[in-house]
């Protein structure tokens, strides 16, 4: 069964699957073709039935009084920002430094520490909330950006996916670096850090949305709003802003952008970290 | 630097070092060595203190921000405390948050709520990802836009989505009820502001935001089944049907397991979805343990009472994974 298009054979059963399956694809991102057309829209457009998937009277003002309107939104994306790159760095030289203890120098108890570090990964953050709540109080980080880099920054789960990714570098490279004399500092730095680049911006992307869409901590851990961040920015304007839809949607689309942009732009990087994270799992 | 003596001797099997420090220290290396096998011994000992030294940073984070909150938590648990009276108002009480809750409606609601949850969303995801994850691998045109598509609403944050789903959700004129009755549904679903439909709702919406991910993880495990099974399913004359039963469903196992316990730990954990959208509303008809423990520690300051329930929620995850992973021999090939 095939059908001519353009020159090109297609297999009919094969287009037939793809229909469908495109068909699911569309219905999963029309609540966010919505979102988009909406944040374009005036309000009272908004539920106009049939949807209007373009507006027909188009408004670009919505933007402009997110940004500039009563809430500080640039500075809540200025402190995601700030938040999210500090993170994102102290994530990746923490656990790819223990991910080469753990998988690169063999020393007594490494396994069982080993061992205590994924067991971590079963406790609900729930578990953890209150006496992080004391304990920050306590080092008098509470209320700062702190609060959120810290538990951002010590994921298991990075330190597992590099581990992963360090264990199956050959031997050699490392007794290579040996006995030209380089220290495990070095090899670390020279060697293996360059060799797991495909894992590291596994790490980085995935860690990069984490934090950017993290609302637990900024909601239990700041009280000031100078500080806050969008996904807390957001629900502070949704409760201040009322029932306009256009401006909810404008505001949804913008802190959306950043991750969908660094999506598109780095599929393969994203995939393969979703991969590692599950199948080696 | 300090001169060091090396002593050997003869017969004993040991090798004395002296004069490094006060301590002396005696290594047992066979007296007939090489010089290299006392290289390996010392070469061990500043291997423990550099593997040390490479995970000590993450142990020391892992030790504050996660080891001792979990005993702490557990401590707490067994009190009556209003943070806000300082330590001087902590109260031992025993079991007493462990026995009471279990007469508090909003508790075991919660409970009710959680496990309807997992039940609904856990089964519906692994159902549609497998079916996409299986479509996609077949062959399409447009794969990798497809697969882009369905994967886009896992990496967007759950707050921006909520807000989107909630006015898609309008009961009066929301798109999805303006469709339904466009579609000649006189009485569509009152969805959030519902009793009934609000906790469907949400589900619907996780269902919606967790296929990506594990449609991706499907898919890495199907390109893992080597080709020539089916091959030899087929020269043995075993139809599609059987060949799925047979061979994609058994080798894909332990995918699914996986799948299984992660979507299982996500599901209670649902916190997001619930804050945005309803507040646990209408009633108690959307509240679950992660909100009402919230509520109950950072809005109410019942710390000791909060610190019970995150460990029960703890306790019914540890349960699941733990039976979870008794019952695999049964239906989990490696």
């Amino acid at each position: 069964m095939e059908l001519k298009l353009a020159g090109k054979r297609l297999s009919l059963p094969k287009l037939g699957l793809t229909v469908v399956l495109a068909a699911f694809g569309v219905l999963m991102v029309l609540p966010f073709v919505w979102m988009l057309s909406t944040s374009f829209k005036i309000p009272i457009d908004v539920f106009n039935y049939p949807i209007e998937w373009i507006p027909k009277r188009f408004n670009w003002n919505n933007y402009q009084r997110v940004w500039n309107g009563s809430q500080p939104f640039d500075l809540f994306y200025y402190n995601s920002v700030k938040v999210t790159a500090i993170t994102v760095v102290g994530t990746v030289l923490v656990c790819s430094a223990a991910a080469y203890g753990f998988s690169r120098i063999r020393f007594k108890g490494r396994d069982a520490v080993f061992f205590v570090f994924l067991a971590t990964l079963m406790i609900p953050d729930q578990v953890t909330l209150v006496p992080r709540f004391i304990i920050f109080n306590y080092l008098g980080i509470y209320d700062t950006h702190f609060a959120l880099i810290l538990p951002g920054m010590f994921t298991a789960f990075g330190v597992f996916l590099l581990r992963q990714f360090y264990v199956g570098i050959p031997e050699d490279f490392s007794e290579a670096a040996k006995i030209e004399g380089a220290g495990h500092l070095q090899t670390w730095l020279r060697i293996i850090l360059p060799l797991s680049k495909p894992a590291l911006v596994s790490l980085v992307i995935l860690s990069f949305t984490w934090n950017w869409n993290e609302f637990v901590n900024p909601l239990v851990f700041l009280a000031s709003k100078e500080l806050y961040t969008i996904p807390l920015g957001l629900t502070n304007f949704i409760d201040e802003s009322g029932t306009d839809y256009t401006l909810m949607m404008a505001a949804a689309v913008s802190s959306i952008l950043p991750v969908i942009v660094l999506f598109l732009a780095c599929q393969k990087w994203f995939i393969e970290g979703v991969v590692s994270s599950g199948v080696k799992g | 630097m300090r001169s060091m003596k090396i002593e050997l001797y003869p017969f004993s099997e040991k090798m004395r070092v002296s004069g490094g420090g006060r301590k002396t220290l005696t290594w047992a290396v066979d007296f007939g060595c090489r010089k290299g096998e006392i290289a390996i011994r010392t070469q061990k000992q500043s291997d423990t203190l550099a593997g040390w030294m490479f995970i000590l940073p993450a142990i020391a984070g892992f030790g504050i921000l996660t080891i001792v909150p979990i005993v702490l938590s557990l401590i707490i648990s067994f009190t009556d405390w209003n943070f806000l009276d300082g330590l001087k108002g902590l109260r031992f009480i025993g079991l007493r948050n462990f026995t009471e809750m279990w007469s508090d409606k909003w508790f075991v609601d919660s409970l009710r709520n959680n496990l309807l949850f997992a039940a609904v969303t856990v089964p519906a995801t692994i159902a549609l990802s497998l079916l996409a994850a299986i479509g996609l691998n077949k062959g399409v045109y447009l794969k990798s836009p497809i697969r882009l598509m369905i994967f886009m609403p896992y990496v967007s944050n759950i707050v921006a989505v909520s807000i989107v789903w909630g006015t898609l959700y309008n009961p009066s004129m929301g798109p999805i009820n303006s469709f339904l009755r466009g579609m000649g549904v006189a009485d569509p679903p009152g969805w959030l502001a519902s009793s009934a439909w609000a906790l469907p709702a949400i589900m619907i919406m996780t269902v919606w935001a967790n296929v990506g991910y594990n449609m991706i993880i499907y898919l890495a495990g199907l390109q893992g089944i080597p080709r020539d099974l089916y091959e030899a399913a087929k020269i043995d004359g075993a139809g599609p049907a059987r060949s799925f039963f047979r061979i994609t469903l058994p080798m894909l196992s332990p995918t699914t397991f996986f799948v299984m316990i992660t979507s299982i730990i996500h599901s209670f954990q649902v916190f997001i979805a619930v804050f945005v959208m309803t507040k646990g509303g209408p009633g108690s008809s959307t509240t679950v343990l992660t909100y009402y423990s919230y509520r109950t520690g950072f809005d109410f300051y019942k710390m000791g009472y909060s610190s019970a329930m995150a460990w029960i929620l703890f306790l019914i995850i540890f349960l699941i994974t733990f039976l979870q992973w008794q019952g695999q021999k049964k239906w989990v090939h490696y």
